[in-house]
């Protein structure tokens, strides 16, 4: 198997621990956009711990699945419940899981017209309202956590596609949630930077964070991931545990996936 | 016999100046007016044009008459002095009239008025225009407070008046010194409280401007406290949206209803005041500043909730912003202005008598505020949609989003569109002439022209109003350059 960002570094599994708590229930999940039906029939369970990573081609609907669970995308049938919460048209609920899941974009989807660390104090002080001092030693705690305490008081534009999302990772931390939602994270950004973002993703698998990570970086999965899932028309085909599913997928579907981004 | 091609350089060359046809002005003139036979003979063409208006016109402005009373001893003291059938400029009409320009038929004892409330104005302006900049801010301040105190002597100089044996002039004199002597150490000392008097500013130029009881502009102060009163009462129960809703509600009643009575039995009480000027004195710069700085704040927040209408996902609420901006748009300003004067009489409660001036002003807002409402629309527009996901994803409530992310980004983008709207309403206060207000251009100039001793004058009227108008719209048009330049945040 050839894959550029393998990873080569030790993981510390010592915090690693999948709890039996249920931090996230899909049951029966359907959404249509328009006459597509984009995701059927999904039921998940994400315990509280778990590192998942979620791949399949283009148009499979992962994103679209975890944009669901923060509600930027509306489902149309089934049931979705985030820690206790279930999602609904009910804005007060909506809000709620919003500020305890975390969510990191493709194009990070920073904030232009704030310095790194406004964009880091804002939701901490207009949602949590953290009184501003107090918001800014977290934001500081967290970028140096990220390794660009330096950087804070620059503009987004003034930094590279790695510490940007660096930085977006580090926004989402502020608020401290108890899930992480990765939608693509290095899949906007040159390869030499890619390895940056995964170790700062690696470090908070290693801290016992809950993760659904949508990416194409499987050296990733296999060194983090307690499961892979596999999707492919808007459906789940097959989840297994990382070295299962790598070295001994079940599916046709899957084979022809795992041969075509890993077999050159 | 040359055997090979091995060369080595014993000595390196020194730089040396370029040909004088790649250099200075020779460069310049060769690449931009005569690069081509089509641009020579165009650059000769425009030569030749320049020559001919300069000869036309520059004799004329030689010839300027400063000091005459009439249009006849103008022509006359050019006649005397270059020779009969000279051309000359007859300024003197500015300088006779130059009062009935700025303040129309404000009576002449009160002028200090207007003027302190122009000066007060930019002081209640910087803290806004200048945010975050103190020093720029302390200093606009100090000049400001210097050039309207200078005005204020030199109007006392031009009508002197004395009530009961004190001079008038000086007194408004030493009362403005204090005043803005005062706002200037609040802006060195602590710049941020400017903004107070800033939130207060329209109550006091009202009060400046038109005068009467001070018991109106308190009463109308009055209903925003009302306002802020019932929002607090209410919200608790109702949600923040329904709270404001009733204290808008409880301070239009307050305003319709109830003020009246209240400020009435106060003046009779206390009848404290100063001399009340009717909207039909307002003309000259004074009534275009007011309708156009009026209409430019007003249409400005409120161009914001249209656009954010427009883009609701509320039916109703979208229903009636699209309907409201293609409405305004879709008719001429003329139109608008004549149901200002005529028309929106019979819709108001009977008895209310609605100010002309009022009027006008609510109606240039409505048709200033629907272009701005597109302007702004164009910013959303241009915004990536991963900046409302961002602002979701971190839990932030549709106002946040909006006043923290998405509005600083959308009007930054919409800076340019939203000053060319401003010009363009400060320069059409000039229609209000067609409802009978005494714009600066016509209005005024048409009463100036009127007069026996100037009749006849053409030129020089409209190019003096023109001239301050062109002052004004470009002071805007450079601070919106600047602006740009302060807000830009991508530094590759």
């Amino acid at each position: 198997m050839s894959d550029p960002h393998a990873i080569t570094r030790e993981i510390d599994r010592s915090h690693m621990q999948v709890s039996d708590e249920v931090a996230i229930q899909i049951t029966n999940m359907n959404k249509w956009y328009g006459q597509f039906h984009v995701l059927r029939d999904i039921n998940m369970t994400v315990n509280r711990g778990e590192r998942i990573v979620i791949c399949g081609p283009s148009g499979s609907g992962k994103s679209t699945l975890i944009r669901c669970i923060n509600r930027l995308e509306e489902h149309q049938a089934g049931q979705i419940v985030v820690d206790g919460t279930e999602l609904t048209s009910d804005l007060k609920n909506i809000d709620k899981v919003r500020s305890e899941v975390g969510m990191v974009f493709q194009h990070f989807n920073l904030f232009p017209h704030l310095t790194i660390l406004e964009n880091c104090t804002l939701a901490p002080i207009w949602v949590r309202k953290i009184p501003r001092k107090e918001a800014e030693e977290t934001a500081m705690h967290y970028l140096s956590k990220v390794k660009i305490p330096e950087q804070a008081h620059k503009y987004p534009g003034q930094l590279s596609g790695g510490q940007q999302q660096r930085v977006a990772i580090a926004r989402s931390l502020c608020m401290r949630p108890r899930i992480m939602l990765f939608d693509e994270p290095t899949s906007a950004l040159d390869p030499e930077m890619i390895k940056e973002v995964l170790d700062t993703m690696i470090e908070l698998a290693e801290e016992g964070m809950t993760m659904l990570c949508v990416t194409h970086e499987m050296g990733f999965a296999q060194a983090v991931a307690n499961r892979v899932i596999f999707m492919d028309q808007g459906q789940v085909v097959e989840q297994n545990e990382p070295k299962e599913f790598f070295n001994n997928p079940q599916s046709d579907r899957t084979k022809l996936f795992l041969s075509q981004i890993l077999g050159h | 016999m040359q055997k090979s091609a091995t060369f080595v350089r014993k000595e390196m060359l020194q730089a040396q100046e370029p040909p004088t046809s790649e250099r200075g002005a020779i460069k310049w003139v060769r690449e931009n007016l005569f690069s081509s036979a089509l641009n020579s003979v165009l650059t000769i063409v425009g030569l030749v044009a320049a020559f001919l208006v300069i000869k036309a016109a520059l004799p004329w402005l030689l010839h300027s008459v400063w000091n005459a009373n009439s249009l006849g001893e103008c022509r006359d003291i050019i006649a005397a002095r270059y020779g009969e059938g000279a051309t000359g400029a007859c300024w003197a009409v500015v300088r006779e009239r130059w009062h009935q320009y700025l303040f129309g038929f404000y009576p002449q004892e009160l002028f200090w008025r207007p003027t302190m409330a122009f000066g007060l104005m930019f002081v209640a302006l910087a803290p806004v225009l200048y945010y975050g900049n103190q020093r720029v801010n302390t200093i606009m301040t100090g000049v400001v407070s210097i050039l309207t105190i200078l005005a204020l002597i030199g109007i006392s100089l031009a009508f002197p008046q004395t009530i009961g044996g004190v001079e008038a002039g000086a007194l408004a004199v030493l009362v403005a010194a204090l005043v803005l002597g005062g706002l200037t150490a609040v802006a060195w000392l602590a710049p941020k409280r400017l903004l107070y008097f800033t939130l207060l500013y329209p109550a006091v130029g009202f009060y400046l401007l038109w005068g009467g009881s001070i018991w109106g502009p308190i009463g109308t102060l009055a209903g925003f406290a009302v306002l802020v009163v019932v929002y607090n009462l209410t919200k608790g129960q109702l949600g923040v949206v329904v709270g404001t809703g009733a204290g808008v509600v409880a301070a239009a009643i307050w305003w319709l209803a109830i003020q009246s009575h209240v400020t009435g039995a106060l003046h009779s009480v206390l009848p404290l005041g100063t001399a009340h000027v009717d909207s039909d004195e307002f003309g000259g710069f004074l009534l275009a500043f007011v309708i156009g700085v009026t209409a430019i704040a007003a249409s400005l927040p409120m161009g914001i909730l249209l656009a954010l209408g427009r883009r609701s996902d509320m039916p109703l609420i979208k229903a009636l912003s699209v309907g409201f901006i293609e409405f305004i748009r879709g008719v001429p300003l003329i139109t608008m202005l004549f149901t200002a004067s005529l028309l929106l009489q019979y819709f108001l409660p009977p008895r209310s008598n609605f100010d002309l001036i009022l009027r006008v002003i609510i109606l240039v807002t409505f048709f200033s505020a629907a272009y701005i409402a597109e302007v702004i629309r164009g910013g959303l527009a241009a915004l990536p949609r991963g900046q409302y996901e961002a602002a979701d994803a971190l839990g932030l409530d549709y106002w946040q989003a909006q006043r923290l992310i998405v509005m600083p980004q959308a009007l930054k983008i919409s800076i340019p569109g939203i000053v060319s709207s401003f010009i363009g309403l400060f320069k059409d206060t000039t229609l209000v002439a067609l409802v009978g207000l005494h714009d600066p251009l016509q209005g005024v100039t048409k009463v100036v022209r009127a007069a026996i001793e100037w009749k006849g004058i053409y030129w020089e009227p409209y190019i003096f109003v023109g001239l301050i108008f062109f002052a004004c719209c470009f002071s805007m048009s450079r601070y919106s350059m600047y602006l740009e330049r302060k807000l830009k945040r991508d530094h590759r």
